[in-house]
């Protein structure tokens, strides 16, 4: 990501396509575009990608038995859940594939994982298997003695929900996709055969194609459009971040057997070692309601520690709260829209939307074909990303080589996730200038301390490198101050 | 990687580990300290408050104060200290141990000494250690991290504050900010008493009219961008009670609600680690279940003062200097457990035929209270103690004639404990 560019067009020069929001799912489409002869921009209303349903996602991919056959998020989850590996290797961000059990309790909860079975066959999921309490347990010591059985999927797996995002996007750019942030929808005209969107702040953007993928926002984005109408209801789920080394740490993501919404309280092992139990799972209102509840933090626990007992509320490092985007049928929404020209609605992306992005945007684009858009394969296109150096994953031998060229790796900032003040710049210089962005994108802060030790270092950093006065630096944006005056001044 | 060869080896250049490497240094040994930040003296220089220096100086000094009278005495001898210096990985080792540290400057070093000794300090408990719920504005910081802003980054962290926890920093910082121009609105604590020093409650709280709400909970953070306001309950019987909880309209709340050593360098190691200091588990001469890696000062566990830091480092650096000089310590070792009463004593084991200077922490609060030295049914040395509260660590001297006849008896573990006495007693 590049600190904002301008739109290259004058008022008259029209992009090809333009993305609503900077999720997953628009950054997936992005990049899917970019490597075509046609002009993207991606419009996102927060201060940086990911900010919105996408930061606070799980990150499982998940492995597709858990929805049958006929609903789209079935056929899109499996088709996406394969291309992950190719993704991470291009794009190096965190994955692993570490496989999904789902435990089972009772005989009675046995039949569901046996249905389960037996459905994610159907769908085509490869290596599915049922195991025994013995089998379970003997590839998951740390499991309550209370379970009885599991289905295990191989190929379920982990990711860094925000690092996947990132880049995604990185890449989009990298191929000349432009990314505008603080830009929230408005109004929009059709004019001739263009898209003229307006922001809150007036700036415009003139596009033939509007691809909304906007979120807990789509509903709110279509009547914009004069599109269809529909209604996204925010499902909310509160989960905890336990520290790194915390008792429980599981191999595999386990889940309890799902009930009708939701796929129940997880204990899901970062890539990074940490541990994220949760999610809840309740219809709300407010779709800027994102606190957690003292209620809730009990029944998460209660859940978890059901599947894993030796879990403990004391390695809490933090607790948040995300929201997805439901509609009514509980499947996504991805097609033409009937009611607007040049619209595609990417709507009711929840759970499995991460695992599906990638095969979401080629079914975006598939979409953009037949609605007549032309898409010609770029002779340039780069699909690799160089990889990121973060010091924590290095040897001492190969910090010290990065070192002699640039001094800033050995300046640890971040004590607790070892990151140098060269991973803090080059966050910074790729546009993330929050403190949740160089968070999200260094690991800057997410440790045990919280903050506690690198937020001084991270905010002189800031400073030096924007040469911005210390008032206007955001947590997530504005609004978000972090300071508020010097004592000099 | 350059290797670099010392006796001694302190990681931290705080009131601990400057402590430390002059004790070393004045036994003659070649000592170096590593340091993350830019310059020596640690968390001190933040603390622009006084009231450092009573027991060590007989004098009231600024932490700055305080901070300088090691730093000069350092700058006199021939203790190499390197700022800007993390240490990453500890390892022990038959022939020597080994810390390797990334800096920008010294690049990739690997320290091969006699001792290593961890003078590391602690971290604050943040808000999801104690599970605040509610929504995640800007303008939540420990009461550390906003002195630190304030103190010498030259900050306004906030404007209308609350503050979570009576320890010591957020009574300190209730009074900084007040003195910032900043409203205080008031200090929330769980416990039904302060668990700051009292001469702070007076200072920095009744002087300015800063409510204190005892037994009380904050129970929801509101805001989206910066923290618009939090509710306030009681707290009975280990729970909330909603129905008379009050609304506090701020901008920011400060969290001082423990302190936590800083343990991960030893634990990585294999250092053991007590779940009731948190910080590395040690024997009488303050020395971990790794041969030659000692620890001390608030990365050992969190002390209320910090004259008792640089004294009890005073005493680590002595032990880790016998250990490379190889003036072997064949005193006997007798294992020391918290009784009744008692949160946790410090060190983990009594040495035999000579003082031991015990730090315990009580669980009780009263007027007077009994320590007793036990072992099985008998009572081998008992103390009162007067004032005893969970918040004040009480230090205890068991004498060299008291611990004369352990050496022949048995090494059956003691244990401590604390009882409260009518006050005359």
């Amino acid at each position: 990501m590049t600190l904002m560019q301008p739109a290259r067009n004058k008022t008259t020069d029209a992009y090809d396509v333009v993305i609503v929001g900077a999720g997953v799912c628009g950054a997936a489409i992005a990049r899917c575009l970019s490597g075509y002869d046609i002009r993207v921009a991606v419009v996102e209303k927060c201060a940086d990608v990911s900010f919105g349903v996408s930061k606070a996602n799980s990150g499982i991919v998940h492995a597709g038995f858990h929805h049958p056959a006929d609903m789209l998020k079935t056929k899109l989850e499996i088709r996406g859940n394969m291309m992950f590996e190719k993704l991470q290797h291009e794009l190096k961000f965190p994955f692993e594939r570490i496989g999904i059990l789902v435990l089972a309790f009772s005989p009675e909860e046995m039949e569901v994982c046996r249905r389960l079975c037996a459905q994610g066959r159907a769908n085509g999921v490869p290596r599915l298997e049922l195991l025994s309490a013995e089998a379970v347990r003997g590839m998951e010591p740390v499991l309550s003695p209370d379970v009885e059985g599991a289905l295990y999927a191989p190929t379920g797996g982990i990711v860094e929900p925000y690092r996947y995002v990132f880049a995604l996007m990185e890449a989009a750019q990298g191929n000349g996709a432009t990314l505008l942030l603080h830009w929230e929808l408005d109004r929009a005209e059709r004019n001739g055969d263009v898209w003229e969107l307006r922001a809150r702040d007036s700036r415009r953007v003139r596009a033939r194609w509007v691809v909304n993928a906007a979120g807990l926002f789509a509903d709110e984005v279509s009547r914009i459009l004069a599109a269809e109408e529909f209604r996204i209801v925010p499902r909310k789920g509160e989960e905890y971040l336990l520290q790194r080394g915390a008792a429980g740490y599981p191999n595999h993501v386990l889940f309890p057997v799902p009930s009708r919404h939701t796929k129940g309280m997880l204990v899901i092992p970062t890539v990074e070692g940490t541990m994220m139990v949760g999610p809840t799972a309740r219809e709300i209102e407010d779709r800027h309601d994102v606190s957690t509840t003292a209620e809730n933090l009990r029944r998460v626990f209660d859940g978890a520690k059901r599947m894993v007992p030796a879990i403990s509320t004391r390695d809490i490092i933090t607790a948040f709260a995300g929201l997805r985007p439901t509609l009514e049928d509980q499947d996504f929404y991805i097609d033409l829209s009937r009611r607007a020209p040049n619209v595609v609605q990417v709507a009711g992306i929840q759970s499995p939307g991460l695992t599906a992005s990638p095969a979401i945007a080629l079914y975006v684009k598939d979409l953009l074909k037949a609605g007549g858009l032309t898409l010609t394969e770029k002779a340039d296109t780069r699909t690799d990303l160089p990889e990121t150096t973060a010091v924590r994953r290095l040897s001492p031998e190969q910090v010290d080589e990065h070192i002699r060229r640039n001094p800033a790796y050995g300046n640890i900032v971040c004590r607790c996730e070892n990151v140098s003040e060269a991973e803090v710049v080059e966050a910074i210089r790729k546009g993330h200038t929050t403190l949740d962005g160089i968070k999200f994108y260094t690991r800057a802060g997410m440790g045990r301390c919280q903050g506690g030790f690198c937020t001084y270092k991270i905010l002189q950093i800031l400073q030096r490198e924007t040469n911005q006065p210390i008032e206007t630096f955001t947590k997530r944006g504005k609004g978000s101050e972090l300071i508020l005056g010097r004592l000099d001044t | 990687m350059q290797v670099c060869e010392y006796d001694i080896l302190v990681v931290g250049a705080g009131a601990a580990g400057m402590a430390v490497a002059l004790a070393c240094r004045r036994r003659n040994l070649r000592a170096a300290v590593v340091e993350r930040e830019e310059e020596p003296g640690g968390i001190l220089l933040q603390c622009i408050h006084n009231g450092f220096g009573l027991q060590r100086f007989g004098e009231e000094l600024t932490g700055p104060e305080y901070a300088e009278r090691y730093l000069r005495e350092v700058e006199g001898t021939e203790i190499d200290v390197f700022c800007g210096t993390t240490a990453v990985r500890l390892t022990g080792g038959d022939a020597f141990r080994s810390v390797v540290t990334y800096s920008a400057k010294y690049g990739v070093r690997e320290f091969r000494v006699g001792a290593v000794i961890l003078a590391v300090g602690c971290r604050e408990r943040n808000r999801g250690n104690i599970g605040i719920p509610g929504t995640r504005p800007a303008g939540i910081f420990t009461a550390g991290l906003a002195q630190r802003l304030t103190n010498i980054d030259g900050y306004i962290p906030g404007s209308r504050v609350v503050i979570v926890g009576s320890g010591d920093i957020g009574l300190i910082m209730a009074r900084r900010m007040t003195w910032l121009g900043a409203k205080v609105l008031g200090v929330v604590e769980i416990m039904p008493t302060c668990s700051g020093l009292l001469r702070n409650v007076v200072q920095c709280l009744e002087d300015f009219d800063i409510p204190l709400y005892l037994s009380h909970v904050v129970t929801r953070i509101e805001g989206a961008g910066r923290v618009r306001a939090v509710e306030v309950a009681p707290w009975r019987n280990g729970q909330a009670d909603s129905r008379n909880a009050f609304r506090l309209e701020c901008d920011t709340l400060l969290l001082s609600v423990g302190l936590i050593p800083e343990h991960e360098l030893a634990r990585d190691a294999g250092v053991g680690i007590s779940p009731d200091t948190r910080g590395p588990f040690v024997d009488a001469n303050l020395m971990t279940n790794i041969p030659g890696v000692f620890a001390c000062g608030n990365g050992l566990h969190v002390h209320d003062v910090v004259d008792y830091v640089s004294e009890e480092s005073e005493r680590c650096g002595r032990a880790a200097a016998d250990f490379v000089t190889g003036i072997t310590d064949t005193v006997k070792q007798i294992p020391l457990h918290a009784g009744a009463n008692v949160r946790y004593v410090l060190p983990g084991t009594i040495a035999a035929g000579r003082s031991n200077l015990l730090s315990l922490r009580s669980m009780v609060e009263c007027e007077a209270a009994r320590c007793t030295l036990h072992r099985g049914e008998v009572e081998l040395a008992t103390k009162t103690f007067r004032h005893v509260r969970p918040a004040e660590m009480i230090r205890w001297n068991i004498s060299a004639e008291m611990t004369d006849d352990m050496s022949r008896e048995e090494t059956q573990p003691l244990d401590i404990t604390i009882q409260c006495v009518a006050d005359d007693e």
